[in-house]
């Protein structure tokens, strides 16, 4: 219903615009022009109805609930507060001719619920007329009030551009809200963390087993919830991740945009765009289905090769390591790095290859001693923002890298990143009030930290990098 | 002739009509894939001293300097025939290296481009790849020596090590010619290499071209008639991918004998 009064708005603002313009027109030449009249009779009368239709879409079905459970029945006012929304819930589903949860279908307050239901009907109707009511009102209203402001000297033109700089202005506010919600929700839920387990117990611990917390008679001992481990292990697999791609990432921008013929680029380009495309959790069971038992085979063979101890170790290495987990992972990154890198070299302004060629520089040459350090800013900038992926990549690490929280530095044991303990932090049935859920909001604050102070860090010198040539 | 007032010759007794011919270009036909820019351009430019390539825009006078050091080369589809020749050895041939003919032809272009280093690192550059320096202090001879020879030595000896894109416009330009100097070249080619000056730093080049003339053979693009006048002793006038007319400065300004290079100089067209 309330579908077809946005189709209607729609077609009266198109109304709205040519009528308004074609006063204008009729007008004469006034001060601004003719279609921007009319834009400004169509803006009023489509946004303010409009708006009241998001209202009643956003809130109609909270607004209609409040309504309904006014006067509850006492048999059902008895109801624990969980079972009241399951009641109106069920009502409402009821009038709609929906599916109900069953529970009150049979049974002393199937009465009740009829009753209601056939409430929730009626009211429905009304509710819904006067939205839509009230919406048409406020679509001619504001058409009229446009419609009869226009006059040849009518300002139309500044009018919409305010109009036009105020859906930005919101849309901005509302991006900007959004993240400052969810780093206050964050730095809140962190805070109830660390009145349980303290900062310094917490940055500096070398233990990691929040699942010892969560037996009642135990709680929140401090020593369990030290990150450094977790943090170890994200910075090993990130560095396994950056040997990978920041070789391989940068050469082949190099190779693209200084070698490669517009007919190879044209196919190296997309294939490495397609790798960008590939979602992480596919990267995850290619590490933990392919590439680590070839790994692991690999490393057994090794170790029935060489004998002794270092032999025995190798001969028990797992499919789950943080090697695999950061091979692939640099895998992952390599098209990011590429691209990024690919930008920044040819930005590189042409005359300054020129300049090197003209000398008698070799092409080699010329890149090495010039387009390199001209790019080394941005460059550098592309690895931090690599990192800080890599540092907040979580699906190729769960399955890839294993679960331990191990303080280790061997690439070939398992290890245990931040973002994989968020993850098995918060999955299955968790109340959201133990230290072993809230230790969750704790490290993704710090994660957040970390990869601010990066992306910022990379930011700036980017910035600075691109005024060089400005 | 009519000849705007602050056009003054070079002085006749630099007219080089006894010096022997240093570039010889014959019969040049230069292709941006299907698009012919030059057609049979043949001239000779004379060593030790100035030939100044002038012409409207788009006339093909870049693209015929890019020929002398082969910087066509690195164009994607540009092809170029016909023989040039610098002392009688032609550049186009197939075992002449053009790493090497680029380190005997200097090129400056027409917006200063120092490499993102230091100064003194801007100028060691050629000398470094090319393996001039045996030392380090053979090194900074001869960037001292080119610096000098470049007229900058005065204004940057106490700061070598600082980044050359710092200098102002006019100090980057005669920066970048003391770097093509230093790898000692035979033959010097300019762009427009004053089109982003300003009138002093303009000067200070032009006095530069001029002492520069007597140990190099130098080739100028120019859009300024009183500059061509001023520093070169032959001039080449282009139109539409054609050489007109190319004589010695004082012929082609005092006595152009194609209506066209009478009309250019005398500013009715281009
Ligand atoms: N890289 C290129 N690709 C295709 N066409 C080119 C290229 N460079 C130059 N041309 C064309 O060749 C012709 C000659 O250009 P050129 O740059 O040599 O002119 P010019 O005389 O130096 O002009 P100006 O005085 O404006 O610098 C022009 O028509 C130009 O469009
Ligand atoms: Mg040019």
């Amino acid at each position: 219903m309330v579908w077809i009064v946005l189709v209607l708005l729609t077609a009266l603002s198109a109304l709205a615009y040519g009528l308004g313009r074609r006063k204008a027109k009729a007008a004469g030449k006034g001060h601004s022009r003719p279609n921007y009249q009319g834009a400004y009779v169509a803006l009023w009368a489509v946004v303010p109805a409009g708006l009241l239709l998001a209202v009643v879409l956003v809130f109609g079905g909270r607004i209609e609930h409040a309504m309904l459970s006014a006067d509850a029945p006492a048999a059902v006012a008895e109801l624990p507060s969980e079972q009241q929304e399951v009641f109106y819930g069920d009502a409402r589903a009821l009038a709609a001719g929906k599916a109900t949860s069953g529970t009150y279908d049979f049974g002393p307050l199937k009465a009740h619920l009829d009753a209601k239901a056939a409430q929730s009907a009626r009211q429905h109707q009304i509710f819904l007329t006067a939205a839509i009511g009230l919406a048409i009102a406020l679509a001619l209203g504001g058409f009229a009030l446009a419609f009869s402001r226009l006059k040849p000297d009518f300002r139309a033109r500044n009018r919409v551009e305010g109009w036009v700089s105020g859906l930005l202005i919101a849309c901005s506010t509302l991006a900007v809200l959004t993240t400052i919600g969810i780093v206050a929700s964050l730095a809140f839920e962190a805070f109830r963390f660390f009145q349980s387990v303290s900062p310094l117990a917490f940055l500096f611990g070398t233990e990691w087993s929040p699942q010892i917390a969560m037996r009642t008679d135990q709680v929140a001992a401090d020593g369990a919830f030290g990150a450094v481990p977790l943090f170890a292990g994200t910075f090993l697999v990130m560095l396994i991740a950056m040997i990978v791609a920041a070789p391989i990432g940068l050469y082949s921008a190099i190779y693209l945009s200084e070698y490669a013929h517009k007919t190879s680029r044209g196919v190296i380009k997309p294939l490495l765009e397609v790798l960008a495309g590939i979602p992480t959790v596919v990267y995850g069971f290619f590490a933990a289905l392919t590439v680590g038992p070839i790994f692991r085979a690999f490393f057994n063979w090794v170790g029935a090769q060489t004998g002794g101890p270092l032999g025995d170790y190798l001969m028990q290495v797992q499919n789950q390591m943080a090697l695999t987990a950061g091979v692939v992972m640099g895998i992952m990154l390599i098209p990011f790095v590429s691209s990024l890198s690919d930008d920044i070299i040819n930005a590189v302004p042409q005359s300054l290859r020129d300049g090197s060629l003209a000398m008698g520089a070799t092409k080699s040459e010329t890149i090495k001693n010039v387009v390199l350090p001209a790019a080394l800013p941005g460059v550098m900038a592309a690895m931090l923002l690599a990192v800080s992926r890599a540092i907040g990549e979580t699906m190729i690490v769960t399955m890839a890298a294993g679960l331990q929280a191990k303080l280790t530095l061997n690439p070939l044991e398992t290890v245990t990143t931040v973002t994989v303990q968020i993850v098995t932090l918060l999955t299955g049935d968790q109340e959201f009030d133990s230290p072993k859920t809230l230790a969750a909001f704790g490290l993704g604050l710090t994660l957040f930290l970390v990869t601010l102070t990066l992306n910022v860090i990379a930011m700036r010198v980017v910035q600075k990098y691109r005024e060089q040539y400005d | 002739m009519q000849m705007t007032k602050n056009v003054t010759l070079a002085r006749a007794e630099a007219l080089p009509d006894h010096a022997p011919i240093k570039i010889n270009a014959m019969g040049i036909n230069v292709f941006y894939g299907e698009k012919q820019a030059l057609f049979d351009v043949s001239i000779a430019c004379p060593d030790r001293a100035v030939t100044a390539l002038i012409g409207p825009s788009g006339c093909g006078k870049s693209t015929f300097l890019r020929c002398i050091n082969r910087m066509n080369d690195t164009i994607v589809g540009c092809r170029v025939d016909g023989r040039i020749e610098i002392d009688n050895e032609d550049v186009n041939l197939k075992s002449l290296d053009p790493v090497v003919l680029r380190s005997r032809v200097g090129m400056v272009f027409q917006k200063p481009n120092p490499f993102p280093k230091s100064i003194f690192d801007n100028v060691a550059y050629g000398p470094k790849i090319h393996g001039f320096a045996s030392s380090k202090s053979e090194l900074e001879g001869i960037v001292e020596h080119s610096l000098k020879k470049a007229g900058l030595w005065g204004e940057v000896a106490d700061r070598l090590h600082q980044p050359g894109t710092g200098l102002s416009g006019g100090q980057q330009q005669r920066l970048v010619i003391a770097r093509a100097i230093a790898v000692n070249p035979e033959v010097i080619l300019m762009d427009e290499p004053c089109s982003a000056l300003d009138p002093i730093a303009t000067a200070k080049i032009e006095e530069l071209m001029d002492e520069l003339r007597e140990q190099y053979c130098i080739v100028i693009v120019t859009h300024s008639m009183a500059q061509a006048a001023r520093v070169s002793q032959r001039t080449a006038f282009f139109h539409l991918g054609r050489l007109v007319e190319a004589g010695t400065t004082e012929a082609i300004f005092t006595n152009p004998t194609d209506p066209r290079t009478q009309d250019y100089i005398t500013g009715r067209s281009g």
